[in-house]
């Protein structure tokens, strides 16, 4: 009985070795995204894909935080592709990005509101009347920042009833009609059950998206090529559709 | 042979905990602690699992005891409801709460318009999402130690003359002290715990709704020591609580045994 289990063992390692052995072209390709690429990123993923066969892009989603923390404990990954340039830079600084980063792509805020805008919020000054329920995301993360941001510019000073961890939190209590108003990236809109509110001040708080080979690439040229589609006229494109601006 | 997975049982237990031990940056843990926010942190959390601890017990004993002294399929059927927050992932138990109690939901749409109150975002939402999580814990403890002793003492007390909320105090009550105390600690734990249902249902507002669990989270985002430090404060207030309280619980559940030997005696 035992022998007959290595037996069985063995033929299975050699079938297995010979799957690898076969697939020796293939190549993985690691990229560690910004959670608010998700839709702009899965398109340049098969885009990618097709133009390099062989090679298999893996979309790492997150938030740009938490990809940072990834990265610095050894996870696997090629690109970096951050939501502002403040969790870059803590990559660079821990050396682990090869060359400069670059940025390829804008976001601004929008003001999410439930649909048909019941309470008939126009301004981002709107937000600050007392019987409205807003929420906003934490100074911690990306749209955090952006939002005390447009404050300061707007010279508004919001009392959230909530500070979420990420923009889909928000969106969530929105859509829940459980929040009067919610502050959230305009690309982050896009199909959900919500209308938005643009406002003038969102301009004062660009959020700049830069994106970097890393120095753990597997295969730094492919990792390259990754970073040029997505700068290039092909990344515009997809990231235009998304909702996202152009540096 | 039962040390080897006893060990790797314990290991498993313990060494996560090493790690964050090992990762602890212990020369700016008194700063880190001390904040402002981590200071807010820590007593909205004390005072919220306290409050659904107590929710726990007042509105639990009863849950229990009416769960263990009936029988039949509805009773049965109840009985596995109640369990269902052990069995719910705790985010799945904050949406459910929204849509309950929230401004959208039958019960909190009702509160809003005959009273002006709205649940949501407010400390209360953090005590009745811990209630709502931790519950079970008490009740599943209580029955056991409810359906294990039986209910002879409950008839002989009847038999004697005594009325229901009498033999409830000075019969049932007494008898189920050691299994509430533990049960009492474990909700407490688990209430201290509290996080998905908390986010979701309540918010993350700094002294209103971010307990300790949510401010970890928070600060993990920025500053991945002052969410180790502070992971590491919870740990330690978890280890305090258990350390002080569960002893008690488990002496009494023995005397409670000696006890029932010596009346057994005395009747022999």
């Amino acid at each position: 009985m035992r022998s007959r289990l290595a037996v069985l063992l063995a033929a299975v390692l050699a079938a297995s070795a010979c799957g690898a052995a076969q697939e020796g072209q293939g190549t993985t390709l690691n990229v560690f995204a910004a959670a608010s690429l998700t839709e702009s990123f899965g398109a340049l993923e098969k885009r990618f894909e097709a133009d390099n066969p062989g090679v298999d892009v893996k979309l790492n989603l997150a938030g740009s935080s938490k990809l940072v923390q990834q990265i610095q404990e050894g996870a696997p990954a090629d690109v970096f592709a951050s939501a502002d340039e403040k969790n870059m830079d803590k990559v660079v600084d821990s050396g682990d990005v090869e060359g400069e980063p670059a940025v390829f792509a804008t976001n601004t805020l929008t003001i999410a509101v439930p649909k048909g805008n019941p309470r008939g919020i126009t301004s981002f000054a709107d937000l600050a009347k007392d019987d409205l329920t807003v929420i906003v995301c934490a100074p911690q993360v990306p749209c955090g920042s952006a939002t005390e941001k447009v404050e300061r510019a707007a010279g508004v000073s919001l009392s959230p009833a909530s500070e979420e961890q990420d923009v889909k939190a928000v969106l969530t209590k929105v859509e829940a009609g459980e929040a009067d108003a919610g502050l959230v990236y305009v690309t982050d809109v896009n199909g959900r059950n919500v209308d938005h509110v643009d406002f003038a001040e969102a301009d004062q708080a660009v959020n700049r998206y830069p994106i970097a080979v890393l120095t753990g690439a597997g295969d730094s040229d492919l990792a390259t090529r990754f970073r040029e589609l997505v700068l290039g006229e092909t990344g515009k494109q997809e990231l235009g559709k998304a909702g996202f601006g152009s540096p | 042979m039962l040390w080897i997975p006893a060990s790797i049982a314990l290991a498993l237990v313990v060494l996560p905990v090493v790690g964050l031990l090992v990762r602890t940056d212990f020369a700016r843990l008194p700063e880190l602690l001390t904040s402002t926010a981590s200071l807010n942190a820590l007593r909205l959390s004390l005072v919220t699992a306290v409050l659904s601890t107590v929710a726990c017990v007042l509105l639990g004993v009863p849950l229990a005891v009416v769960l263990a002294r009936t029988s039949g399929p509805v009773v049965r059927l109840l009985r596995a409801v109640v369990l269902l927050p052990l069995v719910l992932p705790p985010v799945v138990g904050g949406l459910a709460l929204l849509f309950l109690l929230g401004r959208n939901g039958f019960l909190g749409y009702l509160l809003d318009v005959t009273a002006g109150v709205r649940i949501p975002f407010t400390t209360t939402a953090v005590v009745i999402a811990q209630t709502f999580v931790a519950m079970p814990f008490l009740v599943v403890s209580l029955e056991g130690a409810l359906r294990n002793s039986g209910d002879r003492y409950e008839q002989v007390a009847a038999t004697l003359g005594a009325r229901p909320w009498l033999v409830f105090r000075r019969v049932t009550l007494p008898l189920l002290l050691p299994a509430l105390g533990s049960g009492a600690v474990l909700s407490f734990a688990r209430a201290l715990g509290e996080f998905g249902a908390t986010i979701t249902f309540a918010g993350s507002l700094e002294g209103v709704t971010r307990t300790l669990p949510l401010e970890v989270y928070n600060q993990a985002e920025a500053d991945i020591d002052s969410a180790v430090a502070l992971a590491l404060l919870l740990v330690v207030v978890a280890i305090l609580v258990i350390a002080v309280a569960r002893p008690r619980a488990l002496e009494g559940a023995v005397g409670e045994r000696t006890g029932k030997r010596r009346t057994g005696g005395a009747r022999a």
